[in-house]
């Protein structure tokens, strides 16, 4: 308990003081009702008064928000403990804290209620792992993610089902009161793996991707099979008896759950497609489509007991790559940032409630019950993953190795979805007793598979996720070797995996960007909307990277396209261009997009300030480019006012808008080996480079090689601020 | 539909071929069968014309230079072994064949030999780097044709540039190997 820092005791003591200022403020308000009530009374008119029942609700609320967020800056402040235990384990245990507390002071704790936890804090966490879904890993390895999730499930369920019902019989447990459907009905709760669990630890791990995929592909998708046996044997609990017909219609019902709520998802991302194709024109709002479309196919799949997670995961990805096509760098930004905190938060509200249910909820612990559940748990979670395998890997061209059965096996851990659907049970004797069961392997999975699954994974020596960026080689050879299968497979007249592929991407290609994407950008092959991203990205990085303080206001106006008042500010600097001018220099910066990047490349291979030791294409080359390239940025952004300063702040406005810096790209060529390669350039960007430079009084259109030689020049000409910055 | 096209391959010609290229009997049969419905002139040969009959292939940006892998230099025609020999490369790899005979020649479909197939399909004059203007080349068949000049020399040269550690500004196999990750790309698909 020490260990918790002082940062902690705050909101605990903030919570305790509202706790008891709580029936202090009821207490306040009677006697002030009742002296309104004699009307006789005249009272004095209150200065200050105290009502704390009218915002009592969304006051508590946000203090347990602010409680899950403190607690995240917390663990972050003890180093070593949050290297050992994952911070799931934290917040569980902080959540046991809390309910003590609220129990030692005989009031009613707020449990883990599942309408609270179903329709307001899974739905984040859910979008924002099915938003930024890896799709290609995702659809190579669904055949193996569908066997574990379905398969794998019913296994478990029948498996822990058959078992504990078993167990029961015997006479020593008195459990004989519990039915095979009830135990049935308890193996289909505890057998399904957890996906905000799952996120929780293996977020931590950096864990292969392959393995990331499949063990979390597993805990979305076997929602489906979840929800179906759940809602089948609570009917068949109820009606006692079971026949071929339930059997059939119970599978029947798993096909409807799962591809209706694939559907129901698919649908509203289409529409939330289609509805971002028409948002130019107000962009504040463009994220909260994304939001409101995937919550509405996730409800809207529960109104039908469809299965609303598969749903929700559909609306994300179908509606990712035609929403990022349209919506502005800032709102993806904003989607992005926004689905991470919705989603951190609710993990953490999630794990701190579990833990206050925990102290709170009626127990009732059996001890053979519980131990057997959770052995049987582990039992059978191994006993599926290595069968299930076995039959894999005759299909899979990469095998499963039995270090990656392992991680599978273990990272199969349960969590709140567990919790939640057996609260949902009627209240009786046998409730209160899985509950307990549940919480317990919820415990053991949470904290004792938690905490050693990142010493495991080292022990064994998985491979972990690479952090490399994907680069445009990576993005062309595999577009390259997707078409050399497919052209194959078309030879061998072999209608595999890849000439499905090619056939969605065609009809994807030629009808569906048509009606779902704006504007041009519907004909962007992939390759080079993915090249313009890339690019997009790294002009936004320099731009971060350079901006110190002497320029905030340059950094911010780089990342605004549509808000005027700031770029007010960097105009006032520049007295000489009339706005009519800017506006067609944008715009045909913009239209333009690569002729001006040709301009501003060959002047940088030209730029005699290239670093020395540039001449050793050494290993860390392309690094060395990156720092030249920012030390030539900050250059160019802190001329002196003297001369340059109009021109560089001119080009800092332009560049990060129009994505264009791309100066790393021609470091890295050898001034030897490449040789000047004049372009021919346009007239107006050859006019803004002429206007630039006050030493060039040639106001006309230059030829390409003149303006090359006058741009060096004017770097020449400013040995001050190279100094400073090398300094 | 099986029967007729294995009494037109004899038996040691199918044993031959399964010791070149770890086909199975099966495998080899049914590409056989495949085979000879591509060979409109039934002369046990097929042509560029052939190939370029399969509708899927002509919409293929990679298609010319698939149907050019198939025939060895200079060649109009190609023969079933030669065939399979190039479809041999696309075999996945087998555990248990890795460490069978380590003496005897690399198998078609090795690691190595798949990565040079790649490599190949770029390097259309066979120097052994892929240059600027074979990258370009690809480039324009995968992209298409409304994408101008400079934007995909700008991507080309970007490529090269991260690719290329030796400074040569072409890109060598081995190059092509780790900067496309090529090697872990192939372990997935083929």
């Amino acid at each position: 308990m020490a260990e918790l820092g002082s940062a902690r005791r705050l909101p605990r003591f903030g919570f305790l003081l509202m706790l008891l200022l709580l029936p202090a403020g009821s207490a306040l308000e009677e006697p002030h009702h009742r002296t309104n009530g004699s009307a006789t009374h005249k009272k004095a008119f209150p200065v200050l008064d105290f009502n704390y029942e009218h915002v009592r609700i969304p006051f508590e609320i946000s203090l347990w928000i602010l409680l899950a967020l403190f607690m995240k800056l917390g663990f972050h402040i003890i180093p070593r403990v949050s290297h050992v235990v994952p911070e799931s384990c934290l917040l569980i245990f902080v959540g046991l804290l809390v309910g003590g507390i609220i129990k030692a002071m005989h009031d009613k704790a707020p449990i883990l209620d599942t309408k609270l936890f179903f329709l307001y804090l899974l739905p984040p966490i859910i979008l924002d792992a099915g938003y930024f879904l890896p799709i290609r890993l995702f659809t190579e390895n669904l055949g193996t993610i569908l066997v574990f999730a379905v398969v794998g499930t019913l296994w478990n369920a029948f498996f822990i089902g058959g078992m504990m019902f078993a167990i029961c019989q015997i006479e020593v447990a008195h459990l004989g009161g519990v039915s095979l459907l009830s135990c049935l009905l308890f193996g289909s709760i505890v057998s399904a793996v957890d996906p905000v669990a799952v996120l929780a630890v293996f977020e931590e791990i950096h864990i292969n991707e392959l393995l990331y995929i499949l063990v979390f592909g597993e805990s979305l998708l076997n929602d489906a099979v979840t929800v179906v046996l759940y809602h089948l044997f609570e009917e068949f609990s109820h009606a006692g008896s079971v026949t071929m017909g339930d059997a059939f219609l119970g599978v029947l019902s798993f096909l409807v759950v799962s591809l209706g709520g694939i559907l129901a998802g698919v649908v509203y991302g289409i529409v939330g497609a289609f509805t971002s194709r028409f948002t130019s024109h107000s962009r504040v709002i463009e994220p909260l489509f994304v939001f409101l479309y995937s919550y509405m196919a996730y409800l809207s799949a529960e109104v039908f007991h469809l299965s609303g997670i598969m749903s929700l995961i559909a609306c994300g990805v179908v509606m990712r790559p035609y929403v990022e096509a349209n919506i502005s760098h800032k709102s993806y930004t904003t989607i992005k940032y926004f689905l991470k905190m919705w989603s951190s938060v609710s993990e953490t509200l999630i794990f701190i409630f579990l833990g206050v249910s925990t102290v709170e909820g009626p127990h009732n612990w059996n001890w053979l019950f519980v131990v057997f559940t959770l052995v049987l748990c582990l039992v059978s979670r191994v006993l599926g993953v290595v069968g299930l395998t076995f039959i894999i890997n005759k299909f899979r061209i990469v095998k499963l190795t039995k270090k990656d059965q392992f991680i599978v096996a273990y990272g199969g851990l349960r969590g709140a979805i567990a919790f939640s659907l057996g609260f949902l049970l009627p209240d009786d004797e046998t409730k209160h007793m899985f509950l307990t069961a549940i919480i317990t392997v919820i415990f053991f999975t949470v904290f004792v598979q938690g905490m050693t699954i990142r010493p495991l994974v080292e022990l064994l020596a998985v491979k972990r996720k690479k952090e490399s960026r994907r680069s445009i080689n990576e993005e062309i050879h595999t577009q390259f070797l997707d078409h050399l299968l497919t052209g194959i497979e078309d030879i061998c007249g072999h209608y595999g995996h890849h000439h499905w592929k090619d056939k969605l991407t065609r009809f994807n290609e030629n009808y569906v960007k048509k009606w779902l994407i704006s504007g041009e950008r519907s004909a962007e092959p992939q390759l080079i909307s993915f090249y313009n991203k890339l690019e997009m990205k790294q002009a936004m990085m320099l731009v971060e990277s350079n901006s110190s303080a002497r320029l905030p206001t340059f950094a911010s106006a780089a990342s605004l396209q549509n808000v005027q008042p700031k770029e007010a500010a960097p105009r006032r600097a520049i007295p000489s261009i009339s706005k009519t001018r800017e506006e067609e220099i944008r715009k045909i910066l913009r239209a333009n997009l690569q002729k001006t990047r040709q301009r501003l490349r060959s002047y940088s291979r030209h730029d005699l300030f290239m670093d020395p030791f540039e001449d050793n294409m050494s290993e860390v080359r392309f690094r060395k480019q990156q720092v030249d390239m920012e030390r030539r940025m900050s250059h160019y952004l802190t001329v002196p006012a003297k001369r340059q300063e109009t021109p560089s702040v001119r080009k800092v406005w332009f560049e990060p808008e129009h994505k264009v810096h791309t100066y790393d790209l021609d470091d890295g060529e050898s001034p030897a080996g490449l040789s000047f390669r004049p372009k021919p350039r346009p007239p107006e960007g050859v006019d803004l480079v002429d206007e630039d430079t006050p030493q060039n009084t040639n106001q006309g259109t230059a030829q390409p090689g003149q303006e090359e030689k006058l741009k060096p020049s004017c770097c020449l000409s400013d040995p001050g601020p190279n100094t400073e910055e090398e300094a | 539909m099986g029967s007729r096209a294995s009494t037109l391959l004899r038996e040691e010609e199918i044993e031959e071929i399964k010791k070149e290229t770890g086909f199975s009997h099966s495998q080899i049969t049914r590409l056989y069968s495949r085979f000879t419905s591509l060979d409109k002139g039934e002369n046990g040969t097929l042509s560029r014309e052939d190939f370029q009959r399969i509708p899927e292939l002509a919409i293929n940006p990679l298609g010319d230079r698939i149907i050019n892998a198939f025939f060895p230099e200079g060649e109009d025609q190609v023969n079933f072994r030669g065939f399979m020999r190039t479809l041999a490369h696309f075999r996945p790899i087998e555990d248990n064949e890795k460490n069978k005979n380590p003496t005897a020649s690399e198998p078609l479909n090795s690691r190595s030999n798949k990565l040079l197939f790649a490599f190949r399909l770029y390097d259309l004059d066979r120097d052994d780097k892929i240059s600027r203007d074979e990258l370009l080349q690809v480039l324009r068949m995968m992209v298409g044709v409304n994408i101008s000049d400079e934007q995909l020399g700008s991507i080309a040269d970007r490529t090269i540039q991260e690719a290329d550690t030796n400074g040569d500004s072409c890109i060598s196999f081995q190059e092509f190997i780790k900067a496309s990750l090529v090697e872990k790309l192939c372990e997935t698909c083929f």
